[in-house]
């Protein structure tokens, strides 16, 4: 004869904790997030501190190694913490301002191309068709042609003054929407057969109501990922075209600035600030968005969590 | 049939170029800026070209582009000259045609391609493949994780902080260039040796670069080939571990990335590119970005396309040779 | 005439997040050099986990905590890593469950063949092994230009075959083979079991065939064993088996078999086999046995010889009862 013994109640840990427990355990997406945050705070910082202006050429005493010193001289007001190029760019300000042109056209490219992604696999996937065979055809054809090539034809050709970064989001979003295109086309393709959309038919659930209350839902966490992915893309793919001298010339777009440093060869005359600060800025950005990548692959795909 | 398998592969290839050479003519067309007109422009300023020189150029341009015949026309010409792999002539560096300028310029880029690739796929999956593998030791899957660090950051990043910490400040290795000033190029060993010092940096920041993205995937291989039944047996039957590694569990794993090898190619010669012109490496990339620097635009033309086609033919090429490898995988 | 396999004490539990699943329980077995044993069981009753202990594969995290397992007078649980490697498909060999997966695809079969010689013995020619090979596939009934093939140009009972033939290339003195008809239609079923028969009896190994097809059983083996939740419940002859079981459980188990002459009602066992994370105090079976007392409850019985060579564990057949 046993006696039941009273087991308590499970403590159910707080939100916050899940929250922080998760975090602990995924470590790729709390680094990203963390540079993430540490650029921001750097980036708002310098926009409250540094002039704006002093970060186009001719506003800073040229060629001057990083130092906290005053310049006396009144032609040249401020200090460099970062130094200054060639050209005269405050370097401090031309990061700040840089980062956010950055930001500025990764986002933008990034959700313009999820959005047509989605739009554009959603439509070939669900209505099918000719259209879906044209949009998968072009989409395989237009795979093994390097993208960047491309995008370099594109930007030689415009008019050099009609480059800004808003005509760079474009180019890069031109060639980017293939990918999440066929991965949202092929995610709903599995989608529509699943059983919830054909009980929701049979339900009499318009197509509409298919369209947005069932299947859109389930879509989000892939649409999240495309849009984090498109974002480094747009990052990635606008810094090298403007290494090879093809951004907005005059902005201080951070591959702008390396690439005129290198003409300028900037290794060969000691100036090794000039390159170093974008190269480092570049380096962060990249490395935090290709980390909440991995993060959010973690987090969708648990198969992938902690096999060792 | 293997012959339709041919076929069809060859018939996807040349869509593809269609597409690119397509591409690549329309795209210019689209905006009204005309180089010719430019340059011009820029010859009246800087007083170079001598005037009789300046005719030819046009003339040819013209002919080969028909800027006064009608646009299919013109395209039906263009496609022609391609197909002849006739891609005009450099604006900045009359008469040399582009086609010379790619054809001096491209061993340094298939060299350090070349070398680029096969070592950043042989480093990367042999690491992830023991990263993957339980009973490796744990200093060796730890090697894995700094690759994958570096994953996200273009090659030509990397380029720049080798060349600050090794080139500029440790002086271990030379800023760029192919070889040294003043040594005049022969087939001697110290050429040779030279050529491959001034190399180590560029192919160091490409392999850096791409590593990464195979140690993750070949480890990701790894975990779903560990579970696989004839791993399994091939301990029952009592292989030693070093025999299961090699034969069971790497061949397997291994087969799935070559097809990856091909893409991989692709992104390797844009950022190789980019790599090269750091590094003034007398490579196609360095000449593109001079092209677009001078607003060479022939020059550019003509190398995007190169590239495009070279991409293309690589990665149908990789997929023929994929079925020689497996032998689940029938000609049809 | 000493047992050509000795089992005393095997203990392997698995220790899992939501607790410890003792998948053996000090277990104890004899098998005699050519006999063959059919080892039958419900899913979970430690069939497949006795085969792995005794192949030394038992992977985190489960733990052989105790016992010993000697084949040949060598005791496989004290041999260090290398010489359990050799010994493995020397002395002791194992046909895998569904061999549709076993074969490396990308390995010629005569490839697969030679590799599992030549890391065991080291000084036959390449010819000799070659040759080995060959034979070993005559003698499952392939043909010699198998050898050539690659696993998928193999018909699912030709590659259970091959693994057949795999594990007779060292002659080894104990053959387990895991349920190596389940994945397979009745006719090649009986192909492979008649191949495994007369392998058997021209090598004189001794076989432990696992299954849960009493049909299977009662054709090909001499004494059967029957486990639950880990335990051994019976070991009897064949004939003794299924015409008088000893213990409930095969009582259950062979009165629920399909009949000629009994067209009755079938007889299925109520209830459900336990968790190995909570198996009931005393006799594992007692909340399903109809002839359950009340020692049941709270001791384990011992497995006693009863009937000269008959081995039950049941409170019914101590003395005293």
């Amino acid at each position: 004869m046993t006696t039941a013994t009273t087991i308590a109640p499970p403590i159910q840990p707080s939100r916050w904790k899940l929250l922080f427990g998760y975090l602990r355990r995924n470590k790729s997406l709390t680094i990203g997030l963390g540079i993430i945050t540490f650029l921001v705070i750097f980036t708002v910082h310098g926009f409250l501190t540094v002039d704006q202006a002093r970060a186009y050429p001719l506003k800073a005493k040229p060629k001057q190694p990083p130092g906290v010193l005053e310049f006396s001289n009144p032609d040249w007001p401020g200090k460099l913490p970062m130094g200054s190029d060639f050209f005269g760019r405050d370097m401090h300000a031309a990061m700040v301002k840089g980062m956010w042109q950055t930001a500025l056209i990764g986002v933008i490219a990034g959700a313009l191309g999820t959005f047509i992604g989605v739009v554009l696999g959603f439509t070939s996937a669900y209505f099918g068709g000719l259209f879906d065979t044209i949009v998968k055809g072009i989409c395989q054809i237009l795979t093994p042609i390097p993208v960047f090539m491309i995008q370099i034809i594109i930007a030689a050709s415009l008019d050099k003054r009609d480059v800004t970064i808003f005509t760079m989001a474009g180019i890069v979003v031109m060639l980017a929407w293939m990918g999440p295109t066929l991965v949202i086309r092929s995610q709903v393709l599995s989608m529509k057969e699943r059983q919830f959309v054909s009980v929701a038919k049979l339900s009499g659930v318009g197509n509409g109501g298919i369209i947005f209350g069932e299947i859109l839902p389930n879509l989000l966490p892939f649409i999240a990922a495309a849009f984090v992915s498109q974002v480094f893309n747009g990052v990635f793919s606008s810094f090298y075209l403007a290494i090879v001298g093809l951004g907005p010339l005059r902005e201080p777009l951070l591959g702008n600035i390396i690439w005129a440093a290198q003409s300028q060869g900037a290794f060969f005359n000691g100036w090794w600030w000039w390159p170093i600060w974008p190269a480092s800025a570049m380096v962060l950005i990249l490395s935090a968005l290709a980390l909440i990548n991995m993060g959010l692959d973690e987090l969708a795909n648990p198969r992938i969590r902690r096999t060792e | 049939m293997k012959l339709r398998l041919i076929l069809r592969r060859v018939a996807f290839l040349i869509m593809v170029v269609w597409a690119a050479s397509t591409i690549t003519f329309f795209i210019p067309r689209m905006s009204d800026r005309n180089p010719i007109r430019e340059r011009f422009a820029e010859l009246a300023r800087t007083g170079g070209f001598s005037a009789s020189d300046l005719e030819v150029i046009v003339a040819s341009y013209n002919k080969k582009f028909g800027l006064d015949k009608p646009l299919w026309e013109q395209y039906v010409d263009y496609i022609g000259s391609v197909a002849r792999l006739d891609l005009g002539v450099s604006l900045n560096r009359f008469p040399k045609t582009v086609t010379d300028i790619i054809y001096e310029s491209l061993p340094w880029t298939i060299v350090l391609l070349f070398v680029s690739a096969i070592l950043s796929f042989v480093i990367g999956n042999l690491l992830g493949a023991i990263a993957a593998w339980p009973k490796s030791p744990a200093w060796m899957r730890s090697v894995a994780t700094p690759f994958i660090m570096f994953m996200g950051v273009p090659p030509v990043l990397l380029a720049i902080f080798l060349l600050f910490f090794l080139a500029f400040r440790l002086k271990l290795f030379p800023l760029g260039q192919a070889y040294s000033t003043g040594i005049a190029p022969d087939w001697s060993f110290s050429f040779i040796l030279n050529v491959a010092w001034h190399q180590v940096l560029p192919a160091v920041s490409m392999i850096l670069g791409s590593v990464g993205g195979w140690v993750l995937s070949m480890r990701g291989m790894g975990v779903t080939i560990q579970g696989e039944d004839y791993v399994n047996f091939a301990e029952h039957k009592g292989l030693n571990g070093r025999t299961i590694f090699r034969d069971y569990y790497l061949r397997n794993a291994l087969l799935p990335q070559v097809t990856g090898f091909a893409l991989a190619l692709g992104s390797l010669i844009t950022s190789g590119a980019v790599v090269e012109s750091l590094y003034a490496l007398p490579g196609l990339g360095s000449k593109l970005s001079q092209a677009i620097q001078a607003n060479d635009f022939l020059v550019i033309y003509g190398i995007v396309l190169f590239i495009t086609m070279s991409v293309a033919t690589l990665m149908v090429l990789v997929e023929f040779l994929y079925p020689l490898l497996d032998p689940r995988i029938k000609y049809d | 005439m000493t047992p050509i396999l000795q089992i005393r004490d095997l203990q392997v539990s698995y220790y899992t997040d939501l607790g410890r699943a003792v998948a053996l329980n000090r277990v104890n077995l004899d098998l005699n050099a050519g006999e063959k044993l059919g080892l039958v069981g419900e899913s979970g009753s430690g069939k497949s986990t006795m085969a792995l202990a005794m192949m030394r594969m038992i992977k985190p995290p489960g733990r052989i905590e105790s016992g010993s397992v000697t084949v040949g007078g060598v005791d496989l649980m004290t041999l260090n890593e290398e010489e359990m490697r050799d010994a493995r498909l020397s002395r002791i060999a194992y046909i895998p469950q569904g061999a549709m997966n076993s074969l490396n695809p990308v390995m010629r079969i005569g490839a697969q063949m030679v590799d599992a010689v030549r890391a065991h013995t080291t000084n036959m020619s390449k010819d000799d092994v070659v040759e080995l090979c060959k034979k070993s596939l005559e003698s499952v009934d392939l043909k010699r230009n198998v050898y050539e093939m690659y696993a998928h140009e193999l018909s699912g009972g030709m590659k259970q075959r091959v693994c057949i033939a795999i594990g007779i290339l060292l002659k080894p003195q104990l053959i387990i083979a895991d349920e190596p008809t389940s994945a397979l239609d009745v006719v090649t079923q009986r192909q492979v079991m008649e191949t495994i028969d007369r392998v058997q009896k021209e090598m004189g190994t001794a076989v432990i065939l696992i299954g849960h097809d009493m049909g299977l059983m009662a054709q090909f083996v001499d004494k059967v064993a029957v486990m639950y939740a880990g335990r051994l419940t019976e070991v009897s002859t064949v004939k003794d088996m299924f015409s008088t079981p000893k213990h409930p459980y095969a009582q259950a188990l062979i009165s629920s078999l399909p009949n000629l002459k009994n067209k009755g009602v079938f007889q299925g066992i109520p209830g459900l086999a336990p968790s190995l994370l909570r198996i009931p105090s005393g006799c594992a079976f007692h909340p399903r046995c109809p002839q359950c007392m009340d020692i049941c409850k709270s001791e384990i019985p011992a497995v006693r010889t009863v009937d000269g060579d008959r081995l039950v564990a049941c409170h019914l057949y101590s003395e005293g009862a």
